[in-house]
């Protein structure tokens, strides 16, 4: 069986699975995107977000 | 004037279209030039050049403003935070709210920034709490109907150095130090103003410039004469980080916190666009496919005519 037809008696014959295909794929999609995203923009902005300094003040608090 | 317009797209325009004018009567040289083309050079000329007369005479209106009136334009600087993809130096932040905190506060207000939009910013909770409980603020009415004095909660908001504008000028000789929540979009040049402002206090003003009495000479503000004086010192203030406290270093701190306390959404608003503009635009290059898809039957199809045999 071609691949393509894999893929649409598994996905898109069912309306039901259909739908939940798509909720399911954009609940991923989100998760992947954004910790890709997160990790190129620490990447980026190293050093300057407070999750970068926020060690300095915490143990100086644990200190005291 | 003429150079200013030669570069523009319009005047290309215009002397191509008179170009070509040009060019087709020479090609009919030897014939004569039709009228049409006549009335096309014509047209076009009369209306370049009244353009150009409606420039001249508005394009550039006389102002009686001199460029000293204008103040100095900032030169611009390398912000940390100027890219796209740039969040802003949370350690300079934390810098320059010390410096807000011991030097500005004292004349200017930040009315819009709550002690508790520091925390995960600048400082832990618990430091935030230690400097909200420095202050006093009014607490809610007692059971007499007085209001007593409670220290300060996250929950409150940055306080005042002066209880009004009439106590604000009376102790600045008349002026009013702004509130500095929103200074940084408040004034032509942001960051670069407010940097060049606090910095470019000379030692005297230049030959020839003169201030009013009680004004100082800042070229950067307009006019020349700012009744704020110089605040910033190298080593006014000494910074837990060990970075030297020069006056640059000061002001460039304190002008970065300022930009947050205007921006507070910042860091957000940049990484929130970098991923809107990765989706739109590949939602945008997929509907480009579609469309020449759904339509490359038509624009492949050929419509062809067989005469009818007779
Ligand atoms: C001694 C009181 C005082 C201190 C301290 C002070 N300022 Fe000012 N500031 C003023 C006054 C008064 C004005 C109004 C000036 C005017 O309108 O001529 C002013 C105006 C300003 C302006 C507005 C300029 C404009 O374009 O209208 C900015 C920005 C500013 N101050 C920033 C600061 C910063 C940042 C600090 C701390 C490093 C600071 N000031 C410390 C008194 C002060």
């Amino acid at each position: 069986m071609a691949i393509s037809t894999v893929i649409y008696n598994t996905f898109f014959r069912r309306n039901s699975i259909f739908v939940g295909t798509v909720l399911f794929g954009a609940f991923a999609f989100e998760i992947g995107f954004d910790s890709t995203i997160d990790k190129f923009w620490d990447a980026r902005n190293s050093g300057k977000q407070w999750k970068d300094i926020k060690y300095k003040y915490v143990e100086k608090d644990d200190e005291e | 004037m003429v150079n200013r317009l030669s570069g523009s797209p319009l005047f290309k325009r215009l002397a191509s279209s008179v170009s070509r004018g040009f060019s087709t009567s020479t090609k009919q040289a030897s014939g004569e030039v039709s009228g049409a083309t006549r009335n096309a050079v014509l047209a076009t000329v009369a209306t370049g050049g009244l353009a150009a007369w409606y420039v001249n005479l508005y394009g550039n209106p006389i102002k009686a403003v001199t460029l000293a009136e204008h103040g100095l334009h900032p030169a611009e600087y390398p912000w940390s935070h100027n890219g796209w993809l740039d969040t802003f130096d949370h350690s300079s932040l934390r810098r320059g709210f010390l410096v807000y905190k011991e030097v500005c506060a004292a004349c200017h207000s930040l009315n819009l920034v709550a002690w508790r939009t520091l925390v995960g910013v600048t400082h832990t909770s618990d430091e935030v709490r230690a400097m909200a409980e420095e202050f006093e603020y009014d607490d809610e009415p007692n059971d007499e109907g007085e209001i007593e004095k409670r220290p300060g909660k996250l929950s409150d908001y940055i306080p005042a150095p002066y209880a009004n504008e009439q106590a604000a000028r009376a102790a600045n000789q008349g002026a009013l130090p702004p509130d500095l929540s929103l200074i940084i979009k408040a004034r032509h040049g942001g960051c670069d103003y407010v940097f060049s402002l606090l910095t470019g206090y000379p030692d005297e003003p230049p030959a020839g410039a003169t201030v009013a009495p009680g004004l100082n000479y800042n070229p950067y503000f307009p006019g020349g004469g700012i009744a704020m004086g110089r605040v910033l010192f190298d080593g006014l203030v000494e910074y837990e980080d060990g970075t030297p406290a020069t006056t640059s270093q000061m002001a460039k701190d304190v002008t970065t916190f300022l930009n947050w306390a205007a921006e507070p959404e910042h860091d957000v608003r940049k990484k929130t666009g970098l991923k809107v503009l990765i989706i739109t635009g590949t939602l945008w290059a997929i509907s480009l496919w579609v469309k020449r898809f759904k339509w490359s039957p038509i624009k492949t199809r050929r419509i062809v005519y067989k005469p009818p045999k007779l």
